[in-house]
């Protein structure tokens, strides 16, 4: 057993990694899902949608041949749409709440269709937002992901000048480095972010990060200097590494950090990310399940899930427990790692408690307690994946306000510092990028209002 | 399976379901292809003088996603021989003799010619003529087609031509393209004609290519009015037939229904209203013959449920159902009710009574779904909110009399009863 890169041919990674979504072909194709579409009046879609996206109406804009028409409603409400309608979790949102559900049938494809627009409106870059004058006003974002491309872009279209910088030297945040490239292509998050910034009025600074002493390549920017050269800051710099495991071993070389994990492949070339031949991701949330399947998709021969709770109180959704099932992924359910064990500095086990489910948590889903049992699985690499931990350490540098390093704000998005608003992850811990998206809108009419647009 | 069997004026078919006069019957192939599948009878294609037809001929109206729904033809008679095509049907009659073979006519306007035709026609076997009085286009614009049958004293001259010659049973078959049919009904019943058949097609534009700006179908950058059928003329059809079915005169004599008939419920509507046979057309030309399989199952199932044993125990029997608006009783009051174990909750009934209507149904905010009541001191019983909702049988429209006494319209006004006060 053993770590290594370079496991396949460049068209077997190519293979699989390739986009999975299978998108509309035709228009024709299209428009019999979409004329499926009721018109709900007040629809729970629209309602279950983080953003709002008027549903019925675009898809009756399918419907009606005015795909324009329909791309820019999704856009007015999520200027991510494109992005969203390949990694929303759809059947807890909009399409979990589609009236057709109550009849036992199956929801309208939303995510489909808006995927029909939105895609067209990228590959065909349709001018769908003119932005006003200049305003003269200057805004500074910390970050270029969901959150603050839709912020930046909300504001861009008043007429505010905007300045994101982005520590990375490519913009999309978690989309572009954080989720499974087979569902976001790195082409496709190049086109989006491009897309959005092509309204105008929004720069991109890559390589530049909020602090001091950063590594080589970064530009260091303070928040001081920021407020004397900006009108007001938005800051939508997400969460940071996944948290640890406190147990034994955790140190072992073949432990790895989901998200870094993610970032490597997306950043770094598939063939150049090691994995094991036997490995154990803990967790089963979405980015669990993206870590899982790269792993696979890598090469790796065998891979487990390993979760606390059951199948009944899993984050995924059941589409990606599905693909993870069906790139051969195994799950051991009621399971807690309590010890990784090795050889000469490398992973060699990973030895579990067998839990059971008592009562119900704060989160209200039934807490995992263990039962004495143990158990140990043969492996080579652990990768954890059990929810990132925010930047406790710079916010509380920065002076800013938080609640165990979320970053607190008030109703109107404002943070305790006059002039620096805060949205998206870094505000909630971490969540969809639906409501990072949201959370972005939210800060701009925040900052409009603040610095007199609105 | 219940009896099918179709006895019109004494043509003989084994279910009442013909093809129309149209291109499915143009032709041998076409027809006997038509009656292995099943079809009860053809009227063949419309023979007379000589024609010449363009490129291209259809177009059509799309709902929603659904093909079709209107369709609009520009064809004229048939263009073939006419001696091609009658050795064509007395060939067709040898091969099926149990089947009805009905041939449509449009002679040139003169009683020699229609003498000549009919002579011809009734040498090949045919078990009945149809006079076609009513094609909208093409023809119209030499003095035939809808030219004769909107106008009852021409349509009455023809037809007493007509009757010096045949020997066979005549059917008429009338144009919608005038504001009642009775007129051009009865003035050719008058003359002697043996049965009516309605309606021919509907003067129509059914939409214009927003590339180019000609209208649909273009043939070679220009159009002209079509005639218009498919599911959705059948209204209106439906209309006109009861018409003939409630007058003294038309309804002696039996009646052929023509007009969007694609499903056996729609030939039972036909026939409910006065249709000893229906014709089909626009269906057969959308998915083939094969759908006469479904039109008998179907009126057989139905007929066996009702206890009918022919078609005759139910051949006009709600024509008596049709009143006049006078005549309607104004103490007879339902009112809407959902029935919230089958809601979906798409707000479709709220919005509707809401924007449209009456204002009588509440919506109560839920996330996701909100609930939807009948306020029913509103509701005025109009059915909007039953015909969006788009679960069966969720809303239903219950019954609550005013009072149990019948009071129509003039014996209200006569006793000075109250207007609305809302």
């Amino acid at each position: 057993m053993a770590i290594q890169n370079n496991r396949l041919s460049t068209e077997q990674y190519e293979q699989n990694f390739r986009d999975i979504d299978p998108r509309f072909e035709s228009s024709t194709a299209a428009k019999v899902e979409a004329n499926r579409c009721l018109f709900c009046y007040d629809a729970p879609c629209t309602k279950s949608c983080p953003t709002h996206i008027d549903v019925p109406k675009f898809i009756k804009q399918i419907a009606t041949d005015n795909v324009k028409g329909s791309a820019h409603t999704i856009f007015i409400s999520n200027i991510m749409g494109a992005g969203c309608s390949k990694v929303c979790p759809v059947e807890k949102l909009c399409e979990g709440a589609c009236v057709y559900n109550l009849l036992e049938e199956e929801p309208i494809q939303i995510a489909k269709l808006q995927e029909y627009s939105t895609l067209k409106a990228l590959e065909e870059n349709w001018k769908l937002f003119e932005r006003k004058p200049s305003t003269g006003k200057k805004v500074a974002i910390i970050g270029a992901g969901p959150s603050g491309l839709s912020c930046a872009h909300v504001l861009a279209v008043e007429g505010v000048d905007v300045t994101i910088f982005e520590k990375e030297k490519k913009g999309g945040g978690l989309m572009t480095f954080g989720i499974a490239a087979y569902k976001v292509t790195p082409e496709f998050c190049e086109s989006e972010v491009n897309y959005i910034t092509s309204t105008g009025g929004i720069e991109i600074k890559y390589n530049h990060e909020l602090g001091k002493n950063l590594p080589a390549g970064r530009q260091g920017i303070t928040l001081p200097q920021l407020k004397k050269e900006f009108d007001a800051t938005y800051l939508a710099f997400g969460v940071g590494e996944t948290r640890p495991l406190k147990i034994p071993g955790e140190k072992l070389e073949g432990v790895v950090d989901a998200i870094k994990f993610i970032y490597e492949l997306r950043n770094n070339g598939y063939s150049s990310v090691p994995v094991g031949d036997k490995v154990a991701v803990i967790g089963m949330g979405m980015t669990a399940i993206d870590a899982a399947t790269q792993s696979k998709r890598l090469g790796a021969k065998e891979v487990t899930l390993i979760y606390r709770r059951t199948e009944e109180e899993m984050p995924c959704t059941e589409y990606e427990f599905n693909l993870a099932k069906l790139d051969g992924c195994e799950v051991i359910w009621l399971a807690s790692p309590i010890k990784i064990k090795g050889r000469k500095g490398k992973v060699k086990s990973l030895v579990c408690s067998r839990m059971k489910l008592g009562e119900p948590d704060a989160s209200g889903r039934r807490s995992p307690v263990g039962t004495g049992e143990t158990f140990t699985l043969d492996v080579d690499m652990v990768i954890k994946a059990t929810g990132q931990a925010p930047f406790e350490k710079l916010i509380n540098k920065l002076k800013i306000k938080n609640a165990k390093g979320k970053i607190s704000i008030d109703s109107n998005g404002a943070t305790n510092i006059k002039g620096v608003f805060a949205g998206g992850d870094a505000v909630n811990g971490g969540k969809e990028v639906v409501d990072a998206v949201e959370a972005g809108k939210n800060g701009a009419n925040a900052i409009l209002k603040y610095i007199g647009l609105r | 399976m219940a009896d099918l069997t179709c006895n019109f004026l004494g043509i003989h078919s084994p279910n009442p379901f013909w093809l129309a006069s149209a291109p499915p019957t143009d032709k041998k192939y076409n027809v006997l292809r038509a009656f292995e599948a099943g079809w009860g009878g053809v009227v063949w294609k419309t023979l007379g003088t000589q024609v010449k037809n363009v490129s291209s001929r259809y177009s059509a109206v799309n709902y929603n996603g659904s093909k079709m729904m209107g369709f609009n033809n520009i064809e004229l008679i048939s263009d073939r021989p006419l001696e091609i095509n009658l050795r064509e049907i007395t060939e067709v009659i040898k091969e099926f003799p149990d089947r009805a073979m009905i041939v449509s006519l449009m002679a040139d306007n003169n009683r020699n010619a229609w003498h000549e035709l009919i002579k011809k026609v009734e040498d090949t076997g045919a078990h009945g003529l149809e006079l076609n009085f009513g094609c909208p286009h093409g023809m119209t614009e030499r003095g035939m087609g809808a030219a004769v049958g909107q106008d009852p004293g021409i349509a009455c001259m023809v037809v007493e031509w007509v009757m010096e010659a045949a020997t066979i049973p005549v059917i008429t078959k009338l144009t919608p393209n005038v504001h009642s049919v009775v007129p051009t009904g009865r003035s050719v019943v008058k003359a002697g004609s043996n049965a009516l058949s309605l309606i021919n097609t509907i003067q129509s534009v059914t939409g214009i290519d927003l590339d180019t700006f000609v209208p649909n179908p273009n043939v070679g950058g220009k159009s002209v009015f079509g005639g218009y059928c498919g599911p959705a003329v059948k209204p209106i059809a439906l209309k006109m037939l009861a018409t003939l079915s409630q007058d003294e005169v038309t309804n002696k004599v039996p009646i052929s229904g023509i007009g969007g008939i694609s499903t056996w419920k729609d030939a039972v509507e036909f026939m409910l209203l006065g249709a000893t046979s229906v014709q089909v057309c626009t269906a057969a030309m959308k998915y083939g013959f094969r759908i006469v399989e479904d039109l008998c199952e179907g009126m057989s199932n139905w007929m066996e449920e009702k206890g009918f044993k022919t078609i005759n125990d139910f051949i006009g029997r709600s024509v008596p159902a049709l009143t006049h608006w006078e005549d309607l009783d104004i103490n007879f009051h339902i009112v809407a009710n959902i029935r919230q174990e089958k809601c979906i909750h798409c707000g479709l009934c709220h919005i509707a009574c809401e924007d449209t209507s009456h204002q009588a149904i509440k919506l109560a905010y839920g996330d996701p779904y909100n609930t939807y009541t009948i306020i029913e001191e509103n509701c005025v019983g109009c059915n909007l909110c039953q015909l969006v909702c788009p679960v069966d049988n969720c809303i239903t429209m219950v019954e609550h009399r005013v009072s149990p006494e019948y009071v129509n319209w003039v014996e209200w006004q006569k006793r000075g009863l109250p207007l609305n006060d809302h």
